[in-house]
């Protein structure tokens, strides 16, 4: 199906990475958000709300954000398309919502536009030290779908994307900006309305009599009853059964835990987006996401122009884990280098994919701004100079 | 590649000079360019700066390393800023009643406008001493051409002060030819 021109403003823009992700989420069908607006993702609610009045759907200022986080779950079974926004302390906030939306099964997306933490630690300034909290910050087993845009136009495009497999799937999207993603101002196309592919809410067509809402239809996921047509049913966080009554008892837990994880462990493919250059023959490829891929991307060039083989594989998929991927890429590299703005948290899950294959650099840094290039370069070169495993 | 620092005190329109030659640069000339901002506890009348980067290709590195243009309209933002000027190539743009641009080394070239006083006097308004100061920009610097600056200042100014906005705009392009041609 196609997106609703009503959301989308067709034409070449100069906006930042907070606007282009409020436009993405509008050209996806997003018309409510429940947010309590923080720094550096203010943006992104001032323009929906601007925004939306004029477009049909709802902006709620809510007095936080746990209220935020649940606040837009409620929006989901009422019918719309709904997402919050936030940065890290909030984001810290709406952990146990998260889980929530897992458990029941309500497709929405979180963004998190990072900023330099623990605690309110640096509000104006970037870093991606939430990636795993991203993944585990609630309790419990669960799997959920990570995205990390790189610019602007990515902001725009990859949040339709997120909006699309969260629907898809049936599960809370966390969208991984950075402040300086998100505050950066570049040239932004917006297609028109009929190029933009939209995943349509899959809405039951049995009888209200028949109808199961935990009953997995098709790929593991059940579907979704339209509110007000005669379905009643209980939505409950507890462990349920397919008609979602609770039932806690190991039979159920076994049943509906294992399929929340297949669900997206299985589809993994669909789901993982990778962006490859010049890895064909390279001795180090530099794994990275976000606005740190474009500081890898230029000491990668610094680092070529030496006669240095190097390539890229930059993850616009962060959750679930590329884990193949960089298994096999380990196999035919002698290093592995991962910048990152934290103290070195996706580095671990490329180590553990790699099963020590090849040499894996971390290149921390704790935020504040972005890596200078030559540091990278540095780690680039001394990946070069690791041991053969070919 | 040309990295500009555009800056003043809060309230002058800084970040709309720098998003008007940002969006010139980017939308209609067919050229890369990304404006960062400076989103720290500044308020207005306090020190405030924007950095655009323009490129014929990709620009991965989102910050300026070393100006090679700046802009300023406060003598604190020029104290601040002029440090990380390119030695041998840099260029000031300024507003020259409200700057001296004092310890430069000699290779950078200076141009002065008195933006603020132009504004007033002609537009009766000093609040158009930012799209002076990009008119001036345009003209001494043919970074983006006055058509693309032009347009983008059309683009990017609320819809009842276009005219005047224009105006100031052709004021610091004129005052830049007369002066330095």
């Amino acid at each position: 199906m196609k997106s609703d021109p009503r959301g989308v403003l067709t034409g070449v823009h100069y906006i930042d990475g907070d606007h282009a992700a409020c436009e993405g989420a509008l050209a996806a069908g997003c018309r409510y958000v429940a947010g309590y607006p923080i720094t550096p993702s203010t943006e992104v609610v001032e323009r929906f709300a601007m925004r939306i009045p004029h477009i049909g759907g709802i902006f709620m200022q809510m007095e936080d954000e746990i209220a935020s986080s649940i606040a837009l779950q409620g929006a989901v079974w009422g019918g719309a398309k709904a997402m919050t926004v936030t940065s890290g302390p909030g984001f810290s906030l709406m952990m146990e919502h998260i889980g929530l939306a897992v458990m029941t099964e309500t497709p929405c997306v979180f963004v998190n536009v990072q900023r330099g933490g623990p605690s309110t630690g640096l509000p104006t300034l970037p870093a991606q030290s939430d990636m795993m909290q991203a993944r585990w910050g609630s309790h419990g087993d669960y799997e959920i779908i990570a995205l990390s845009p790189n610019s602007s136009q990515e902001c725009f495009d990859l949040m339709i994307t997120a909006f699309n497999l969260s629907e898809r799937f049936r599960v809370p999207v966390m969208f991984m900006m950075d402040e300086c993603v998100g505050h950066m101002t570049e040239k932004v196309v917006i297609p028109e309305a009929d190029k933009i592919e939209i995943f349509e809410r899959k809405y039951t067509k049995k009888k209200p009599s028949e109808y199961k809402p935990y009953e997995p239809v098709k790929d593991l996921i059940p579907e979704m009853a339209e509110i007000g047509k005669g379905y009643k049913f209980h939505i409950t966080g507890l462990t349920h059964d397919e008609r979602g009554y609770p039932a806690m008892n190991e039979e159920n837990q076994h049943k509906l835990v294992s399929r929340l994880m297949d669900k997206i462990r299985n589809y993994k493919k669909e789901i993982i987006m990778i962006e490859e250059d010049g890895l064909n023959n390279a001795d180090v490829a530099v794994v990275s996401y976000g606005i740190t891929s474009r500081i890898a991307e230029k000491a990668m060039i610094d680092a070529r122009k030496m006669g240095i083989k190097v390539g890229k594989a930059r993850l616009k998929t962060i959750w679930p884990f590329a884990d193949e991927y960089i298994n096999t890429l380990s196999k035919k590299v002698k290093a592995i280098v991962v910048p990152e703005l934290n103290a070195g948290q996706i580095v671990r899950e490329v180590e553990r994919a790699a099963r020590g294959n090849c040499n894996i650099i971390s290149v921390p840094h704790f935020g504040g701004t972005v890596h200078k290039p030559e540091v990278i370069l540095a780690a680039i070169k001394e990946g070069a100079q690791s041991g053969n495993n070919r | 590649m040309t990295e500009i620092r555009i800056s003043g005190y809060g309230g002058q329109g800084v970040i709309l000079s720098a998003m008007v030659i940002g969006k010139a640069a980017a939308l209609y000339e067919n050229k890369y360019s990304s404006l960062a901002q400076a989103f720290g506890p500044e308020a207005r009348g306090s020190s405030c700066s924007a950095q655009v980067i323009i490129s014929d290709e990709k620009i991965l590195y989102p910050y300026l390393v070393n100006s090679d243009i700046l802009i300023t309209m406060s003598q604190e933002a020029f104290r601040k800023f002029s440090p990380e000027l390119k030695k041998d190539s840099g260029i000031v743009v300024y507003e020259n009643e409200l700057v001296k641009p004092e310890g430069l080394a000699s290779s950078v070239k200076t141009f002065g406008v008195p933006a603020t006083r132009i504004a007033e006097e002609k537009l009766g308004k000093n609040i158009y001493l930012n799209i002076v100061m990009v008119g001036f920009f345009t003209a001494v610097t043919k970074l983006v051409s006055q058509d693309s600056a032009k347009k983008s200042v059309q683009s990017l100014v609320p819809e009842h002060t276009i005219e005047n906005n224009v105006k100031a705009f052709d004021l610091g392009y004129a005052y830049g030819k007369e002066h330095y041609a």
